[in-house]
């Protein structure tokens, strides 16, 4: 059966596009940000995964509002990035996993979530950056890609406790996969940050702080809070925790850190990095 | 609307709910339309005319030609879709940012950093 290495949380801001782009990485600004990324590239050598199911929220280029998925799947057998409005530059397609894909969409709703499958599927920013950060400069990358999609878009967005579960039953069918592959399940976006209203700019780096360390050791502490609750205590978009919590719940047993980083600011966003080891 | 729920409130923020993605539908799917070159060039070229063209209503329409966020947000318009708009006229989020708290760019940034710092 496949086996799941680990998980890896990351900061998706596309700015972090432009900045790759245009080789800024060693600028003072840029710096405290990628700096974290190189202990985490040594990980990943070292656990070899072949796989990455990369879980995350599409911001308007995929999805449109005419059809909003809660949970959604990949099916294809490559993902393209397209022109997503905002100047940063399209990246390269990347390779997708069919044989994990379906059954993935197979486990998943024999477990009772019933998932949107796409057997055309764009990906933007949320899902290209990480693979930049984790293989700066590799096109193809070294690894088959899985997007699985939640919506923190519009609301109603799944539960904490939902998304956790869901989490759960990624692990189970990766781990329920024939396959002798090695997964590493990677969830992005967030953490702190509010990019609309007069609350713009809005940051909470207390809790940013709390939420990257519980989600080592206790998982189900965030379930405590409704989803108003979260964007009250992290933003409109810093809701997007909710990928790192399913990416957290699809690792069983005994979970350990293995690098984590969290800066303020990148654009407007608290950006956090956690890499977190299965045993 | 629909108002069988009491709604949370946060404040200056506005959860975008089935209520906000009916009234700014319209003004969302333009802008998702910002994607393509061609469409931002064709919005360029005429503002007005291309809000017309996707059905803006008349708030909606003065929001988008003001460039006011607060406006456009009122509107039912979603960050992420206004993102793209912003991205035609060069505007990045600390520039939408600082617009939208009343303060200038620089105000707004250092209030970023301020943030790292507590």
């Amino acid at each position: 059966m496949a086996k799941i290495v680990g998980g890896i949380n990351v900061t998706h801001v596309p700015y972090i596009g432009r900045a790759i782009a245009n080789n800024l990485q060693q600028d003072a600004y840029w710096k405290p940000f990628f700096d974290g990324f190189p202990p985490v590239r040594d990980w990943l050598a070292r656990v070899k995964p072949d796989v990455a199911v990369l879980i995350y929220n599409d911001h308007g280029l995929n999805f449109f509002l005419d059809k909003m998925p809660t949970f959604a799947v990949g099916a294809a057998p490559e993902y393209r990035n397209a022109d997503e409005g905002w100047g940063i530059p399209t990246l390269p397609p990347y390779i997708g996993d069919q044989d994990l894909s379906w059954h993935m969409i197979d486990s998943l709703v024999e477990d009772e979530f019933d998932i949107v499958t796409c057997q055309e599927m764009l990906v933007d920013h949320a899902f290209t950056l990480p693979l930049e950060l984790f293989w700066p400069g590799q096109h193809p990358c070294p690894v088959r890609t899985v997007p699985v999609c939640v919506n923190t878009v519009q609301f109603p967005l799944p539960t904490a406790a939902r998304c956790f579960k869901f989490g759960q039953a990624i692990g189970r069918a990766i781990e329920s996969w024939d396959s002798d592959a090695r997964v590493v399940v990677i969830g992005t976006g967030g953490l702190s940050h509010q990019l609309e209203g007069q609350r713009a700019g809005f940051i909470n780096k207390e809790f940013d702080l709390m939420f990257m360390d519980k989600l080592v050791t206790d998982p189900l502490w965030v379930t405590r809070y409704s989803v108003p609750d979260l964007v009250e205590l992290t933003g409109t978009q810093g809701v997007e925790l909710l990928n790192w919590l399913t990416c957290r719940g699809a690792l069983s047993g005994d979970v350990t850190k293995v690098h984590g980083n969290y800066h303020i600011p990148i654009s407007n966003t608290a950006s956090g990095l956690l890499a977190m080891q299965v045993a | 609307m629909s108002g069988s729920k009491q709604k949370r409130a946060i404040p200056g923020t506005t959860l975008f709910d089935g209520d906000m993605a009916r009234k700014g539908y319209a003004l969302n799917k333009m802008c998702f339309s910002f994607n393509s070159a061609d469409c931002r060039a064709e919005f360029k070229a005429d503002p007005a005319a291309y809000c017309d063209k996707w059905g803006l209503n008349e708030q909606q329409k003065k929001a988008v030609l003001s460039l006011q966020v607060l406006d456009m947000l009122a509107a039912g318009g979603n960050a992420y879709y206004l993102a793209k708009l912003g991205g035609i006229y060069g505007l990045d989020m600390q520039d939408i940012g600082a617009q939208q708290t009343g303060v200038t760019k620089d105000e707004f940034k250092a209030k970023l950093v301020a943030a790292g710092r507590k």
